[in-house]
């Protein structure tokens, strides 16, 4: 029997809602935009018969095989770099970058090469590569395998930006990110790839670049994206048993950015507090506050305040919780929000 | 056992001697019989080539001194090395420069005043590859492209367009390089993944001496050519001085490709007689006895020599001679109407999809530009 044999029996979408972990939905996602276009392909370190590191490809490899599913060599710049190559072929290639910490040695193939292609070429070109980046902390690892890199990739024009938060937006996203003609950064939040979700695969999904009200409150508007969102919930749960009333944004896209519903929201509480995990300093979550300070100035009752990692490297993980924003460090600055 | 860079003992594949007489050595043994395919024609096209190019340079040059050009990047010395590999490409293969290769794209159909407009600034890719001869735009960011190169192989061979059996069809890449960017990750990591895949792939790294003031010794210790068996690629060193050694070797080495037997590497040794760009001075790191050993070494006169030992009569040179200073004049006369774009250039293409924060950005610069056309 043939692959195109085994791939014909093999159910082509689909349908009703299943109850997913984020990572899995990330693979179901990755295989259906893989039978619906058959220029996408898997590249990536240890992605083919393992599955990846964290599994997000398992399957794959035996479902499409080796020129679909790339195990390629471990140079991660030799990937984005034969990937822009690919691209201009016409294939659509969606990268594994094993760790947010490892996506450096790519760094200039990224920022000078694939951000920029499609201008270099006068829009003769488009760049439709995805790179997909676990990232962030709470899982205890060792150094480079816990960071929050965004904002290098947010400042780069040319670049688009997007995480999801939960396991349907993780189906939706990833598909939508493929099917861009623009390069994609993927960040996914490694830390929720195993909480499970309803994934509703009949739903129009919410446009990949919306961000989103996750939770509706009155007092004070609490922003982030990725894992953070989970922890702001929690912060949403924990302050209404004091009386407080938190709206939760979920931002899913950081380049570009949706204001909508985060000025509509703010335009209601007149405060705002943005968390993230990444270092404060020249941060996504500064870029934030300082377009709410400038677009909701008179309707803010408070200045926008941060919460972030702190302006350090990421620290051993045994540290982590200290360094990481917890519901906690999230309602000491609502506090302080409130008290002016 | 040791050599250093430039140790001449290394095999060096040389068809013409620096003399101009026709000597194959040892290692151009095997090459034969692609220069005896050759037409008088196709020997008279390579002159005219290296001619052109020659002049067609120092008229670049003039146009950055008198201002008309930011930066020119001379190829003065090294017109064997790109008119042998560019005219043993075939119509179907695909050329990756990095940005001295201006002979490579005139071979290719390109029009060289598209290299000035990205030279004069108003432009940041100047040409559209698939229809200049699928020669792709220069890269400024040293051996990035040798990874697009081979990104692009990969592409040929999962789009079943190589290794068919069909040399008239078969695609295969040429990906140009340098000496100094040997040295770059990227350059080794392609030759990796080149290796790897198993690409349809032909590398042709350029040594001409020199990364700007830095001496190749400083990038390697041991020939370049040997990297090739390093990574597991066929290699051969080649005199870049000698167009028939440039064209037989990169022909042979793309028929191999094309015949789905992998990638292959090729070090040309030449000389940058020019200066590494016109911001440059080589006066303050390279010794004037060098320079004299290279241009006594020429690879233009050395062919002249060669032709007309075979009986090219010398109306032939007048004749190229006056049609290269037609180009060039011809050059300088479009280069000086060359004008640059609008300002709302700025914002176009960064992205193909909408991207609402920069048409915000868009539309409060039109109003903003607009502004002072009120004023006025």
């Amino acid at each position: 029997m043939t692959d195109t044999a085994i791939r014909a029996e093999a159910p082509s979408r689909p349908s009703g809602t299943s109850i997913l972990p984020l990572g899995k939905a990330i693979t179901a996602g990755l295989r259906q935009a893989m039978l619906d276009d058959d220029k996408v392909l898997l590249m990536g370190e240890d992605i083919g018969p393992l599955g990846g590191v964290f599994r997000v490809t398992e399957g794959l490899h035996a479902e499409f095989g080796d020129q679909r599913v790339l195990d390629t060599p471990l140079a991660e710049s030799g990937i984005v770099g034969t990937a822009i190559g690919l691209a201009m072929r016409g294939y659509r290639p969606v990268i594994e970058i094993q760790f947010d910490g490892f996506i450096f040695p790519a760094f200039d193939q990224i920022t000078t090469q694939l951000a920029r292609m499609r201008a270099r070429h006068e829009g003769g070109i488009s760049m439709p590569v995805v790179i997909r980046v676990p990232y962030g902390g709470h899982i205890g690892s060792i150094e480079h395998h816990q960071e929050s890199p965004e904002a290098y990739f947010a400042h780069t024009p040319g670049l688009r930006v997007v995480s999801p938060a939960t396991p349907n937006d993780a189906y939706w996203m990833i598909q939508q990110a493929i099917r861009s003609d623009d390069p994609v950064l993927f960040f996914e939040p490694k830390s929720r790839y195993w909480p499970k979700g309803t994934v509703d695969f009949d739903a129009e999904p919410t446009p990949l670049h919306a961000s989103r009200v996750v939770r509706t409150g009155t007092d004070v508007t609490v922003i982030g994206h990725g894992a953070m969102v989970t922890t702001l919930l929690e912060a949403a749960d924990l302050a209404a048993d004091e009386g407080t009333s938190i709206e939760v944004v979920d931002l899913r896209s950081l380049s570009p950015v949706d204001y909508g519903p985060v000025l509509a929201s703010v335009s209601k509480t007149g405060r705002a507090v943005v968390a993230q995990e990444a270092s404060g300093f020249v941060s996504v979550g500064s870029e934030i506050a300082a377009t709410i300070a400038e677009r909701a100035f008179y309707l803010l009752q408070a200045p926008v305040l941060r919460v972030s990692g702190y302006d350090t490297p990421f620290p051993p993980a045994a540290v982590e919780t200290h360094f990481l924003p917890s519901a906690d460090r999230v309602l000491e600055a609502v506090d302080r929000t409130l008290a002016y | 056992m040791a050599a250093s860079e430039n140790d001449l003992s290394v095999p060096t594949v040389q068809l013409l001697a620096p003399d101009g007489s026709y000597a194959p050595n040892a290692a151009a043994e095997q090459f034969v019989p692609y220069v005896e395919r050759l037409t008088e024609d196709d020997l008279r096209r390579f002159y005219r080539d290296m001619a052109t190019v020659r002049r067609f340079d120092r008229e670049a040059a003039n146009l950055q001194r008198q201002g008309q050009l930011a930066l020119w990047v001379p190829s003065h010395g090294q017109e064997a090395a790109q008119v042998g590999s560019g005219r043993a490409a075939r119509p179907q293969d695909h050329i990756f420069p990095s940005y001295r290769e201006h002979v490579v794209g005139m071979i290719r159909g390109l029009d060289v005043v598209d290299i000035l407009r990205v030279l004069k600034g108003v432009t940041m890719g100047g040409w559209v590859p698939e229809e200049n001869g699928n020669f792709r735009l220069y890269s400024f960011v040293l051996a990035s492209q040798t990874l697009h190169a081979t990104g692009y192989a990969m592409g040929l061979q999962f789009d079943g367009a190589t290794a068919t059996g069909d040399p008239e069809r078969d695609e295969a890449v040429v990906v140009y390089y340098g000496d100094g960017a040997s040295s770059q990750g990227d350059a080794n990591e392609a030759l990796v993944f080149a290796a790897s895949y198993q690409t349809p792939q032909v590398f042709f790294l350029q040594n001409n001496g020199w990364a700007i003031s830095v001496p190749v010794e400083r990038q390697s210790r041991t020939p370049l050519v040997w990297r090739g068996a390093g990574f597991g690629i066929r290699a051969d060193r080649i005199d870049g001085n000698d167009v028939l050694a440039s064209y037989a070797v990169t022909a042979h080495h793309l028929d191999e490709a094309r015949a789905g037997h992998g990638p292959a590497f090729i070090e040309a040794m030449t000389y940058r007689v020019g200066a590494h760009t016109t911001a440059d001075d080589p006066t303050k790191y390279r010794l004037d006895t060098d320079l004299e050993d290279w241009v006594r070494r020429d690879p233009i006169a050395r062919l002249r020599t060669y032709l007309e030992g075979r009986g090219i009569e010398g109306s032939f040179f007048d004749e190229v001679d006056e049609e290269a200073a037609d180009f060039a004049a011809d050059v300088r006369r479009r280069a000086l109407e060359i004008v640059g774009p609008d300002p709302d250039v700025i914002f176009d293409n960064v992205y193909a999809e909408a991207h609402p924060a920069l048409a915000e950005e868009r539309a409060w610069f039109e109003a903003y530009e607009a502004s002072f056309e009120e004023a006025e």
